[in-house]
């Protein structure tokens, strides 16, 4: 079975890095909507430091969800996915792998490139620091409750649309510690509540997302 | 022995078929024909698992495939209308992830020697999007040379096959309907089956 | 909902819960007039005034029903798309769908009084409040259901996506509503509480109460009519429908 998981990781990992361009959009849209920011907000460092974590935040989950169809929907027109779903193997496993390899070309590097952006919303220090571990616990979450969407909306026309209808309102817990997080962190009260409960939850996800996604696949195929 | 039992299905507004009812013991094969809508896609994923019956059940050596699960699919072989390739993906590569998603990983050379009984030696490297649909065609039906299953479903396998091509896949069915598989299978094309036991279903024709 | 009493697995039915439904909703519907009048005698004439409020705290009557309901609505919604998910019962898969419309009206209105209690208030029509906050998010997860309902041509698809949804959905509400309320803990403003709403005078109550009752009489007067709508749309290739359309007819 672990052999099944990881040709499964090891293959979108390969598909991903064939087609590169990709993953590239993906940071660059969350680039580029938080810079936005900035200039419709105004320059002066205090009103930026005060929205930098919310900012970075709505843009990350806008982003992951901009990845989202590509989560299942390649492997759904190809056939692959009547493949996966056919193999003698836990379908919520796979689709557990199947999230890790999407975290690792989307998720990732958004966590990677926030520093970045918070720097540039003067963001320091601790608040710096914070904001990338909210990051680094909640996109995997994110990817999690955002597989279900996608396995529902699959083949539906508008369904890139939709999928946003059905997860936005699902992200708001995470957003709600992840943005916190770091606020708190400013404020002095610090971020240890809210980093466990978002992990809290990254592991709830982890347990319950696979689950319901792969009975939404195979909802989705039937 | 593959059972279904008292199946129906409906597409939307649809019925297409009600009281579906047939049995196939090992070295059997069964002929779905029918007009194009008529349900032949759907019966044959039914009979994966992956469409769930309005009414009926499929059994496997007595049980429903519901409860088998896993058990069941790992007996199971479907090549659907799509050849199930990922374009970015060389066919060897294409070959080894199928075959490990299915439990039974297998060693670059076994890969490249089921392309090579369908002489597709040369095309081993290439990323699947530069073949041709008879090529692609012929490289998902190199799974079938990898995974000893019981049960083989094909939608339609001589599609865009050529006349050698199409001579190789009879004499594979008629292989592993000899060694005790079970097939079940649709097709357009005039093909010369050789089976102990062929049976037949024909589907309705009030669809498009 | 009050038809809880109801052998559902006799009644799963349609054929047989159609007529059924038929019968029971001028019942429903009645009871729903007669306490919504009654209520809102109890609440605009007999109730007094609040001390600190005035007279403008009297939407409450309908606010508060409206939130419970609105709650109460969704939580039964999953409850019905479970079992349709679980025992592929036709019928409880029909109610879930026939309950959201009413389910979003409730949240709806519960929002839009809430906002026009805000203004005598806070002096303002929208306050970031945790309860109105999510009343706000419940909205969304009824929108999301009904569009992914809407977005599916097969009915059979349809109904266990839906279903599917509206469980994921219910899981998630009390972990969104304690977000939200910890968000605005921290968030602290200037807000008066409805938690903090004085002692109620028994006539208050009482109209609550009543109003409350008219509210779930609506819904199921509703849903009721609804579901049978959903009935003959779903079935209407079955001979017991063209039988039924028949008898109408003459």
């Amino acid at each position: 079975m672990w052999a099944a998981l990881r040709s499964m990781v090891m293959r979108d990992l390969t598909l991903a890095v064939r087609r590169v361009a990709d993953v590239l959009t993906t940071l660059f849209f969350f680039v580029i909507v938080v810079s936005l920011f900035p200039l419709g907000v105004g320059p002066e460092m205090e009103t930026l430091r005060v929205i930098a974590p919310g900012v970075v935040w709505v843009a990350a989950i806008l982003a992951s969800m901009l990845a989202l169809g590509r989560l299942f929907g390649n492997d759904y027109s190809d056939g692959t996915l009547e493949q996966i779903l056919l193999a003698p193997q836990p379908l919520s496993l796979l689709v557990a792998a199947k999230v890790l390899a999407h975290w690792l070309v989307t998720g990732l590097p958004l966590v990677l490139m926030a520093p970045l952006l918070g720097l540039q919303f003067g963001l320091e220090g601790e608040a710096l620091w914070t904001l990338w571990w909210t990051l680094l616990l909640g996109t995997p979450a994110i990817s999690l409750i955002g597989a279900v969407g996608a396995a529902l909306t699959l083949g539906l026309r508008g369904g890139s649309v939709l999928v946003s209808l059905l997860v936005l309102p699902l992200y708001i817990p995470v957003l709600i510690f992840g943005a916190g997080a770091v606020e708190a962190q400013v404020s002095g009260l610090g971020a240890t509540a809210h980093l466990s409960l978002l992990g809290a939850i990254a592991v709830l996800a982890l347990c319950f997302a696979p689950l319901a996604a792969a009975a939404a696949l195979r909802i989705s195929l039937d | 022995m593959l059972e279904a039992v008292g199946l129906a299905a409906v597409r939307g507004d649809r019925r297409l078929f009600t009281g579906l009812a047939f049995s196939l013991a090992a070295g059997e094969l069964l002929y779905v024909h029918g007009p194009n809508g008529s349900g032949k896609t759907t019966l044959l994923r039914m009979l994966c698992g992956l469409v769930l019956p309005e009414a009926g059940e499929v059994r496997w050596e007595g049980h429903s495939i519901r409860k088998l699960g896993e058990d069941y699919r790992r007996e199971l072989l479907y090549l659907g209308h799509a050849a199930a390739l990922k374009d970015e993906l060389t066919a060897l590569e294409n070959l080894r992830v199928a075959s490990a998603l299915q439990g039974r990983p297998v060693s670059e050379r076994q890969a490249l020697e089921a392309l090579d009984a369908l002489g597709l030696e040369d095309c081993a490297d290439l990323p699947v999007q530069v073949l041709s649909q008879g090529q692609k065609r012929r490289v998902a039906l190199a799974r079938l040379y990898l995974t000893p299953v019981r049960i083989w479903i094909l939608d339609e396998p001589f599609t865009a096959l050529d006349k050698k091509a199409v001579a190789g896949l009879e004499q594979t069915l008629a292989n592993h309907l000899r060694g005790g598989g079970l097939v079940v299978l649709t097709t357009h094309q005039e093909v010369m089956l050789t089976a102990a036991v062929a049976k037949t279903i024909a589907m309705g024709s009030w669809g498009d | 909902m009050s038809t809880t009493g109801i052998n559902w697995f006799k009644y799963s039915s349609p054929a047989t819960f159609y007529p059924l439904a038929g019968r029971m909703i001028p019942w429903f519907a009645g009871l729903a007039a007669v306490a919504t009048v009654a209520g809102l005698y109890l609440g605009f004439f007999v109730a007094p005034p609040d001390y600190q409020q005035g007279d403008a705290y009297r939407i409450m009557f309908i606010h508060v029903p409206a939130a419970w309901m609105s709650m109460f609505i969704y939580v039964v919604m999953a409850g019905y798309a479970a079992l349709g998910l679980i025992f592929n019962t036709r019928l409880s898969a029909m109610m879930a769908s026939a309950l959201a419309p009413t389910g979003a009206l409730f949240t709806f209105l519960a929002l839009w009084t809430g906002a026009l209690w805000g203004k005598p208030m806070w002096g303002t029509w929208w306050v970031w409040d945790a309860r109105l906050t999510s009343e706000l998010i419940l909205l969304f997860l009824y929108i999301g259901y009904m569009s992914l309902e809407a977005a599916i041509d097969d009915p059979r698809r349809a109904s266990r996506a839906s279903g599917l949804l509206a469980i994921v959905g219910v899981v998630n509400v009390p972990i969104i509503y304690y977000s939200v309320e910890w968000w605005n803990t921290l968030h602290q403003g200037a807000s008066i509480s409805f938690d903090k709403a004085p002692t109620m005078a028994d006539s208050m109550l009482a109209a609550l109460l009543v109003m409350t009752f008219a509210c779930w009489m609506y819904a199921i007067a509703v849903v009721l009519a609804r579901v049978r709508c959903i009935i003959l749309e779903r079935e209407r290739h079955s001979e017991w429908v063209l039988e039924v359309l028949e008898e109408e007819r003459r």
